[in-house]
């Protein structure tokens, strides 16, 4: 997985392969991941799509190979220029199939409460991030009572409320309705414009083809190819 | 560190102020364990003053243990869990907001506990009331600091449940006979408490400082 080799490296995977028990969800798996572009993870169930996201997230540590993140002076230099994830986990948003938001409070609490975690970070303010995805932030509405899609845009909202550098979305589009993905589409356009790095992984391969530099291909753990997109967006 | 509980413990309470899960489930069952003992043991007299602490410690234990057990469900469900790994914020701050939390639950059942438990038991204190003062909140803070640590690190087993009380039980076995022994010396006014409040103390210390070091294993553990 990589790209122009002149553009600076964001994240890079050396041979990862992860195990569960005997299940081996990746295998060998090279990528580099190059700042500001968006890469679509496609697959079919199983085929480690998540779990890829999670080790990049740190959220899971390979058992064989290293997942390196952000180098410092920016460039494709030295791997011991790179940090492990979870050592710059405040800079990676990442959102996953659950909401990850508490169902008792409302949607502006949940970000109020998350953005009090990433102290010295400048965060969005909790508003104006529910803004962003759509939501209204003056819904008095517990998160419990939230449709998946209102979910789902409330979830993104916590994402982009640290402002990271490396985001990290799996099945972004699944249970949003046409207006609502191409709302998201273009608000993650705008993310990538601004330099930021985008991994999401879907079904729906034509939902993220506007906003696609690269789109790779996962089976069976292995990356079976990497095709360059066209972006549009 | 202290905002970051204190963000931690906010949220905490709010959403049990709106759910009111822990507190309701944890004080109908200790109010059942103390009706049954009574039934089962007609406590009158000095006898009662003898079972009281016993009962009332046990109730706690049980009552708690559901409760330590959802605290950390509710950071499960939905995967918030992982949101909460992925913030910067020390995994201690997280472990001594739940804990504080479990305190203020446990404790207000225990305040609730305490009239039903003075009428059911006929109990007059003969030794020095305000002593309780002590030994409740280090026996419960004992309880609840263990009790949430373990509880995090069965939270994501499938028998959770049934994992919380076979870790938790067996090392808060001398917190339970310190409690009981000092509130039984209370009650009965026949002995010092000291001792017992003394190894109290010392039991919470040397564990809570073991669980706010280990924490950030425990929560970073995949």
């Amino acid at each position: 997985m990589t790209g122009a080799a002149s553009t600076a490296g964001c994240a890079r995977l050396s041979n990862v392969s992860k195990l569960f028990g005997e299940f081996a969800a990746l295998r060998h798996v090279n990528a580099e991941l190059l700042t500001g572009k968006c890469y679509v993870l496609v697959g079919e169930n199983g085929a480690g799509k998540s779990t890829l996201l999670r080790i990049l997230a740190g959220l899971l540590r390979p058992s064989h190979g290293t997942v390196r993140v952000f180098s410092p002076d920016g460039t494709n230099s030295a791997e011991t220029n790179f940090v492990e994830p979870h050592e710059a986990r405040e800079r990676i948003g990442y959102m996953s199939h659950a909401s990850m938001l508490y169902d008792e409070l409302t949607g502006e609490e949940n970000l109020r409460y998350f953005a009090s975690l990433y102290v010295g970070r400048e965060c969005l303010a909790p508003a104006d991030a529910l803004r962003q995805v759509g939501l209204d932030p003056d819904l008095k509405r517990p998160v419990g009572q939230y449709s998946q899609g209102m979910r789902q845009r409330a979830s993104l909202a916590r994402v982009l409320l640290a402002q990271p550098e490396l985001l990290l979305l799996d099945e972004p589009f699944s249970n949003m309705d046409v207006e609502s993905v191409a709302q998201m589409v273009e608000l993650l356009a705008r993310f990538r414009q601004a330099n930021r790095t985008i991994v999401l992984t879907t079904h729906q391969r034509e939902h993220a083809a506007p906003i696609a530099d690269f789109v790779l291909t996962l089976k069976a753990g292995r990356v079976e190819n990497l095709l360059p997109g066209a972006p549009t967006l | 560190m202290i905002r970051a509980v204190w963000t931690h413990l906010v949220k905490d309470l709010r959403i049990e102020w709106r759910s009111k899960e822990s507190i309701n489930s944890m004080l109908f069952f200790a109010l059942l364990v103390v009706v049954v003992f009574s039934l089962a043991f007609d406590p009158r007299g000095a006898f009662a003053r003898d079972i009281a602490g016993g009962v009332l410690c046990v109730a706690t234990l049980f009552a708690s243990s559901s409760t330590l057990n959802q605290a950390w469900a509710r950071e499960i469900r939905h995967n918030v869990l992982d949101a909460q790994r992925m913030a910067p914020s020390s995994g201690a701050a997280l472990f001594l907001a739940k804990a504080l939390a479990n305190f203020l639950f446990v404790s207000i059942v225990q305040l609730l506990l305490a009239p039903v438990f003075l009428v059911f038991y006929n109990l007059r204190i003969e030794g020095n009331a305000w002593l309780l003062a002590e030994v409740l909140p280090l026996g419960t803070w004992a309880l609840v600091a263990n009790g949430t640590f373990f509880a995090a690190l069965s939270i994501r087993s499938r028998n959770r449940e049934l994992l919380l009380p076979l870790i938790l039980f067996p090392i808060f076995i001398p917190a339970l006979l310190a409690m009981v022994l000092s509130v039984t010396a209370i009650l009965t006014g026949e002995s010092d408490p000291a001792l017992w409040i003394k190894m109290l103390a010392g039991y919470d210390i040397i564990f809570t400082t073991a669980c706010l070091l280990l924490f950030d294993v425990v929560l970073h553990a995949e």
